[in-house]
């Protein structure tokens, strides 16, 4: 990667940032939607709380998936307000490295969401993991994947009147591959199964950089469309 | 010397809607061109495909040496536009958007300082969310965003618009100074005595089209046939 790359997604990263700093929309709205989402499922499930510590894994990235697409929607909305889409494209910022910045903004965004839920899940459903390194992997890994397709769909998105409906039902069929290795490799987390774990794992991981090279290469055309 | 912006029956679509019907239109290099004309006559329009924005589709289209028929993107660095929406972040104060934008545009961290002194943004409003900024702080955080930037060719869609008089004042004294250091500004607007005063020359548009003979040559406008017709 070039240093024009790096210098333009960590000045996009940085402002991302600063943006949550400023706003806290993430703070405030995205992290309490997704425990609440969890203390919905405890709520569902509670007469056996031993089907919530079995399910604790899928239920997690169910609350991450819905959490993302709200993220999305955020981290790509103030991309299309007021004039801000056709200044991106004047601003001479390398598109590639507009698409790493806002990968790597959704991607600390999740993570931090993740580092909340693990806690929730911990407390609600009364599972702690047992492979902690797989486990924490397997959140780095998805969460690569989630944050490249999300910006992919969410500049796909951004300039139309529909967005909001629209980025869940383009977005939720491309994922669904990281719902379900995300899952089986926190099931193997939870239940120190850590070697099949490690497999799903690498799904992920190519999944992850499938999208992000596509990004790179694609992200400048879907600017342009936006 | 090669003229800035060099259009010869430049045509763009809007969708199927032809906004510029055959515009012909010369800039050269340290002048300041006033585009006017009447609601949807394509003034704005010429400034988007100034700035590489809008696709031409016909015709001949030259901005800072560019063709934009080829490679409309190659301009978009080396242009400002400042157009009737802000282009700012709401929830970023007006110093974390010019610094922003300023070092998008590899400006010096200097300039970014300098051009907010220049727009009396240095002050209280420096850490003020655009938000909360009235429509014509919002203009003047855009104009300190361009400044900061040094583009070579300014391109100005009604830039006195929200401002006060002294903003409207401060709005001259820009264009004037962006000239004097080499740049060149086109700008549209509908206030004309203020406009004709700043203007070196002015150039009408009307149904999409707009006809002038030669650098520096007075304009010749022309209110032709219906957009539509013209280009089928």
């Amino acid at each position: 990667m070039n240093r024009t790359l790096l210098h333009d997604a960590g000045l996009v990263l940085a402002k991302d940032l600063r943006l949550e700093w400023r706003s806290r929309v993430i703070v405030s709205q995205v992290v309490p939607f997704a425990v609440l989402v969890l203390v919905l499922f405890a709520f569902a499930l509670d007469p056996d709380r031993r089907i919530l510590t079995q399910a604790t894994p899928g239920l997690f990235w169910l609350a991450v998936l819905f959490s993302t697409l709200l993220a999305l929607q955020r981290a790509f909305g103030v991309e299309a307000a007021d004039g801000v889409g056709d200044a991106l494209r004047l601003s001479g910022l390398d598109p590639a490295g507009i698409f790493l910045g806002k990968a790597a903004g959704i991607a600390v965004h999740l993570l931090a969401l993740q580092a909340v839920l693990l806690v929730g899940v911990t407390v609600f459903y009364g599972s702690t993991p047992a492979g902690p390194v797989l486990l924490v992997a397997t959140c780095l890994a998805a969460t690569a994947g989630l944050a490249a397709v999300g910006s992919l769909y969410g500049v796909l998105s951004a300039g139309m009147r529909v967005r909001d409906t629209l980025l869940p039902l383009l977005m939720l069929p491309v994922v669904a591959p990281v719902l379900i290795a995300a899952t089986e490799a926190f099931a193997a987390a939870y239940d120190r199964a850590s070697g099949e774990g490690w497999r799903w794992f690498g799904l992920l991981a190519v999944f992850a950089l499938l999208y992000l090279a596509i990004g790179i290469f694609a992200f400048e055309p879907l600017l342009e469309e936006s | 010397m090669e003229p800035v912006v060099s259009f010869r029956g430049a045509v763009c679509l809007l969708g199927r809607f032809p906004a510029l019907a055959g515009v012909t239109l010369d800039v050269g290099a340290g002048e300041i061109v006033l585009l006017q004309g009447p609601n949807g006559a394509g003034k704005t329009t010429v400034l988007r495909a100034c700035a590489g924005l809008v696709p031409v589709v016909d015709g001949q289209a030259t901005v800072l040496g560019v063709d934009l028929r080829t490679d409309r993107r190659a301009v978009r660095h080396r242009v400002g536009l400042l157009g009737h929406a802000s282009g700012l972040y709401e929830d970023l104060t007006v110093a974390d958007n010019v610094r922003f934008w300023g070092r998008a545009g590899r400006a010096r961290p200097g300039d970014v300082d300098a051009a907010m002194a220049r727009l009396g943004l240095d002050g209280r409003l420096a850490d003020v969310a655009v938000a909360r900024l009235s429509a014509g702080q919002r203009r003047r955080a855009s104009l300190a965003v361009m400044v900061a930037r040094r583009p070579a060719l300014w391109l100005l869609d009604e830039p006195h618009a929200a401002l006060d008089q002294e903003g409207r004042d401060l709005v001259d004294g820009l264009m004037a100074d962006a000239v004097a250091a080499g740049a060149t500004v086109l700008f549209a607007s509908h206030e004309l005595d203020r406009a004709t005063a700043v203007a070196h020359r002015t150039v009408t548009i009307a149904g999409g089209t707009a006809s002038v003979p030669g650098v520096g040559a007075p304009a010749v406008a022309a209110a032709l046939p219906p957009a539509p017709e013209r280009v089928r």
